[in-house]
């Protein structure tokens, strides 16, 4: 059974060397500059900068293939139904209109259209990358202390380490509780009606939840007993200091966000990008 | 008494049912008909635990599990929607703090638990949800609110069936001895 | 005078959800540097006691108090859970549980970090202490990666760290392997001599512990303290027996023989016994009763066939096991943690599937049967019945896989009715499960296997974590249900199982079988107990010790003169 919960790899890269924060810090900059324009120059820089990145770390499109195509269902899935439910959003949004070609008098292609849904298409395609490099490349032991850093309650940071720590020994647990049931004849296939799988699965979480429902108490033992919660804050041994690259990055994918904001809210003075006008 | 919202069992609770949360997220989908769209078992973990434990322990274990997932299977959380699992469990918790039976006691309040639940889905996945995909992603209207009214019917299901199975089996095992005799 | 670390004056306690005390009228004084035993049956109140030490009473487990408890000299009343940790480090039974950090070197920090030391303070601390309980190499390794051993020496290094005074150890050795829990008990007497602590170890396992001395042994029962000598004092006294803790194998073997064991005997360590001119009972009792039971022939019924197996196709499991399994057969598969044991019973179950090889259940092949057809001729039982039990009343958690089936009512009542006499269980038929003792759970769920009237049943760890009376009880059952003609197989690494219940063993080691044979030669075979992490007998030491040269056959004597008397 799979063990670790991440495929993170120790090697030894520019981007393994940064702290667990600072890859936080820039990973949150870069995804929120995304989200927040719909200017499809920035977002393809944005693209390009995760492309050179993600070579950088030494991750490899073999790891990621899986999640890729995930993904690229998804998107592909969302592209189709923008289209089915709004086939002239694009139109309302930039003002003009530029026919393609015609499918019915509802369904006409226009250039705004395809513009606005390529726009939002390399938008969702821009983020993958990012979450890639930042998964790969962070000790998970990192993960908590640097949130807790940047001014999240230390409890949520405790919790979310917590759940990094058991997930794997759920998972097992999950795993062997539904075998044992199917063996006793709980049918989990497709077969059965709806609510019947419901009930079923119900069977299954039962022994999940009450082994998991013994484990906390136990787990809240052993934390109080080592100290837990005395102070209304903790320190993280897992912590690494920033250093001089460390800012660099920062300073680096901050000025991206805040460019991105100048050009929001200064230069095309809207959410869009507008090159039809 | 006053009901403890973050002591350590709490957050013991909220890692531990995080980690469920993110199981039953990645593993367990029963599909839909409608694309984008799943009948998501976990969200009647999410209720169950915050029936147990209160609000802050719902709303994070929504919120961690749903956006850990997303990391693993997508490469990036879909943060709308994450922060709208984050308002489900978090809002259902609320019967936590309204019940007028005590669930450790062995008597569940079904009422204020249906209430909350179906409150809590109604806000998260009619208002947060398509609101967020509109401000965030630029979707289109009628596109997330339609997304978004499925999503409410199906998680609603989830949320009171499996969580109100669960947590009146939880209370069977709560119920006082003394009533037993051997046949 | 020196003055008592710990000091228990007159102490009574009472949790509010029990009518009657846990623990009642406790006088114990603990002096510094001292290494005690705390031995009792289950419930004796022998873990709340551990529980008042490290302060999870009261703070944790409400209750009311009388009488006093002091460590170095403060009333535990009067201070905090946090204050008390920094006198007392505990060492949980259940090493996963206390593992809370993501690596080693978290885990063992975890209390450093909760003092918010900083981090270069901290670094060097951990280090140390790493360095102590020899785990610096595996200091980024997770929980995951590590065995059962090597979780406990972490779990030390987390309490050690906070340098503390006194360590507690609740049952440290209920999880581990037979080699690997002689190591922890070597481990500890090891930090014991270097650091000076007071020890106090929580276990009912008292051969192993006795493994090395102890100062003290505190014999407890039904919350009271009954005896407090050194070993050898308590060993030649019936007080352990009659409280239903179980003796050493070679203080039994010799009771049989008719020998009276004296302090003078120091029978608390079989290497340190001296039959003090006894040789000549135990030779005795030894002829007198060496008839070699005889077998009867029965048909094979599964057998397993070349298999092989590998979870990630690069590392394998089992490399080309095969062996038989017989009717009306009770058999134990033995090996070390990670030696493929529980991997074998997934696959004879159907769990996992193999990569090659086959199993032929009296000639049909079922190597390709799904789970669920499996489930009706091969019944699995895991380790924990809460993993198990997903139904709120017993009777429909035993007529759950009969309803699967679309029987109707009339049909699965007798039958439910007659699964729960065999397990002693009928009276309880319209309970609550959550009215039952962990040992009756696990009859529940052996019940809802045998309800299908499985041809075999497999066994994960029938009795881990149970005391002696518990261990006695449920393999007393499985014997029962063996000898009306119930074919069992147990996955096991306790010894005593092994040798008393089960006449033939299969070993494996590293994936591959090294050993199908009587049980009772499994364990004096070095080289097999080398491989898979077990432990040689002290029965093969104590015959030696009387010239005995067949210690197999003294073996086969006791086991037969058990067989006789239970």
């Amino acid at each position: 059974m799979k063990t670790k919960l991440f495929s993170y790899s120790q090697l030894d890269t520019f981007i393994h060397r940064l702290s667990g924060l600072t890859k936080l810090i820039c990973f949150l900059l870069l995804t929120t500059t995304v989200m927040l324009t719909f200017d499809i120059r920035i977002i393809l820089g944005v693209m390009v900068l995760s492309l050179i990145l993600f070579r950088v770390a030494q991750i490899r499109f073999s790891q990621v293939k899986v999640m890729f195509v995930f993904v690229l269902i998804f998107i592909l899935t969302n592209f189709v139904l923008t289209f089915i439910f709004s086939p002239t959003y694009g139109v309302e949004i930039y003002g003009t209109e530029h026919i393609l070609f015609v499918i019915t008098e509802r369904y006409t292609v226009t250039l705004e259209q395809l513009f606005y849904q390529m726009t939002k298409f390399s938008k969702y395609l821009s983020v993958i990358p990012l979450g890639c490099i930042f998964f790969f490349t962070t000790n998970p032991s990192e993960f908590a202390s640097s949130l807790n850093n940047i001014g999240l309650s230390y409890k949520a940071c405790s919790a979310l380490s917590l759940t990094l720590r058991y997930f794997p020994d759920v998972q097992g647990d999950y795993h062997t509780i539904s075998l044992a049931q199917q063996a006793r004849g709980v049918e989990m296939s497709t077969k059965a009606s709806v609510m019947t799988r419901l009930k079923n699965m119900v069977r299954i979480l039962v022994p999940l939840i009450f082994s998991t429902l013994d484990r906390v108490e136990l787990i809240t033992n052993a934390m109080e007993l080592r100290g837990y919660g005395k102070h209304k804050k903790r320190t993280w041994f897992s912590y690494k200091p920033l250093g001089k690259n460390d800012w660099l990055s920062i300073g680096v994918c901050l000025a991206i966000f805040l460019f991105t904001m100048y050009m929001r809210f200064f230069v095309t003075k809207s959410l869009f990008y507008n090159p039809f006008i | 008494m006053k009901k403890p919202l973050f002591n350590t069992k709490t957050i013991v609770a909220t890692g531990l049912g995080g980690a469920l949360f993110m199981v039953l997220f990645m593993f367990v989908k029963v599909p839909s008909p409608v694309p984008e769209t799943n009948l998501q078992i976990a969200y009647g973990i999410s209720s169950f635990f915050a029936m147990l434990f209160g609000p802050i322990a719902g709303g994070l274990i929504a919120f961690i599990g749903h956006a850990l997932s997303d990391f693993l299977s997508y490469g990036s959380p879909w943060w709308s929607w994450v922060f709208a699992s984050g308002a489900a469990g978090a809002i259902s918790g609320i019967a936590y703090l309204t019940a007028k039976k005590d669930i450790e006691q062995g008597e569940f309040d079904l009422v204020q638990f249906l209430i909350w639940n179906i409150v809590a889905n109604a806000v998260a996945w009619i208002i947060v949800a398509p609101v967020l995909d509109i401000v965030i992603y630029a979707e289109p209207v009628s596109l997330v609110f339609t997304q978004g009214g499925i999503a409410f019917v199906m998680n609603a299901i989830c949320s009171c069936v499996v969580g109100g199975l669960l947590c009146s089996i939880y209370a069977k095992t709560k119920t006082k001895e003394g009533s037993l005799t051997k046949k | 005078m020196e003055q008592p670390v710990i000091s228990f004056k007159n102490f009574t306690f009472q949790y509010f959800s029990q009518a009657e005390p846990t623990l009642y009228d406790i006088n114990l004084d603990i002096m510094p540097g001292e290494k005690i035993l705390i031995v009792g049956p289950s419930g004796c109140g022998k873990s709340t006691l551990g529980h008042c030490l490290n302060g999870l009473i009261p703070f944790a487990y409400k209750g009311k108090i009388t009488g006093s408890l002091t460590i170095k000299g403060k009333e535990t009343k009067n201070e905090s859970i946090f204050a008390l940790s920094k006198n007392i480090g505990t060492v949980l039974q259940d090493s996963d549980g206390q593992f809370v950090g993501l690596n080693v070197g978290e885990d063992i920090a975890f209390a450093l970090e909760n003092d918010c030391i900083p981090l270069e303070e901290m670094r060097q601390r951990v280090n140390q202490v790493a360095d102590m309980v020899d785990m610096k190499e595996f200091m980024g390794r997770s929980c995951q990666e590590l065995s059962g051993g090597q979780k406990q020496r972490v779990s030390l290094g987390g309490v050690m760290v906070d340098d503390v005074d006194i360590l507690l150890f609740d049952e440290p050795l209920a999880n581990l392997d037979p080699a690997t829990g002689k190591k922890a008990i070597e481990l500890i007497d090891d930090i014991y001599r270097k650091t000076h602590k007071t020890c106090i170890i929580i276990e009912h396992r008292i051969e192993d512990v006795l493994h090395r001395d102890v100062d003290r042994i505190i014999v407890m029962d039904d919350g009271r303290i009954l005896m407090d000598e050194p070993a050898n004092e308590v060993l030649a006294s019936n007080i352990l027996i009659d409280h239903g803790i179980r003796e050493p194998l070679y203080v039994t073997a010799c009771k049989y023989a008719g020998i009276t064991i004296t302090p003078d005997m120091h029978a608390e360590n079989i290497e340190k016994l001296n039959l003090l001119g006894n040789e000549e009972k135990l030779r005795s009792w030894y002829t007198k009763a060496a008839a070699s039971p005889k077998e009867e022939a029965h048909d094979p019924l599964l057998e397993v066939k070349d298999l092989s197996f590998s979870y990630d196709g690069v590392v394998p499991v089992l490399k080309n096991v095969s062996f038989t399994v017989y009717e009306h057969e009770m058999l134990a598969i033995v090996g070390k943690n990670g030696a493929g044991k529980s991997t074998m019973s997934k696959i004879i179950v159907g769990f996992e599937k193999p990569d090659s090889g086959e199993l032929i259940l009296k000639d049909h092949n079922i190597t390709d049967m799904s789970i669920k057809e499996r489930g009706e001729v091969i019944g699995y039982v895991l380790q924990n019945p809460n993993q198990m039990i997903c139904c709120t009343k017993i009777y429909d958690e035993v007529a759950l896989v009969l309803r699967n089936q679309g029987l109707s009512e009339e049909e699965i009542r007798p039958r439910v009715e007659k699964a729960l006499s065999i397990c002693g269980l009928a009276p309880f038929i319209d309970w609550p499960v959550s009215a039952l003792s962990y040992g009756q759970k696990k009859r529940v769920t052996i019940a809802s296997i045998l309800v299908l009237e499985p041809k075999i049943i497999i066994l994960d760890e029938p009795t881990a974590g149970q005391d002696y009376h518990h261990y006695s009880e449920i393999m007393g059952f499985l014997r029962q249900l063996n000898q009306q003609g119930q074919t069992i197989i147990m996955i096991t690494h306790d010894m005593h199982l092994m040798l008393e219940y089960t006449k033939r063993a299969i070993v494996l080691a590293g994936g591959h079988k090294i050993a199908d044979t009587l049980a009772s030669e499994v364990l004096i075979n070095d080289e097999w107990i080398k491989e898979a992490n077990l432990n040689k007998t002290s029965l093969y030491t104590l015959a030696h010790k009387a010239g005995i040269e067949d210690a197999l056959g003294f073996i086969q004597t006791f086991i037969a003169w058990e067989e006789k008397t239970r």
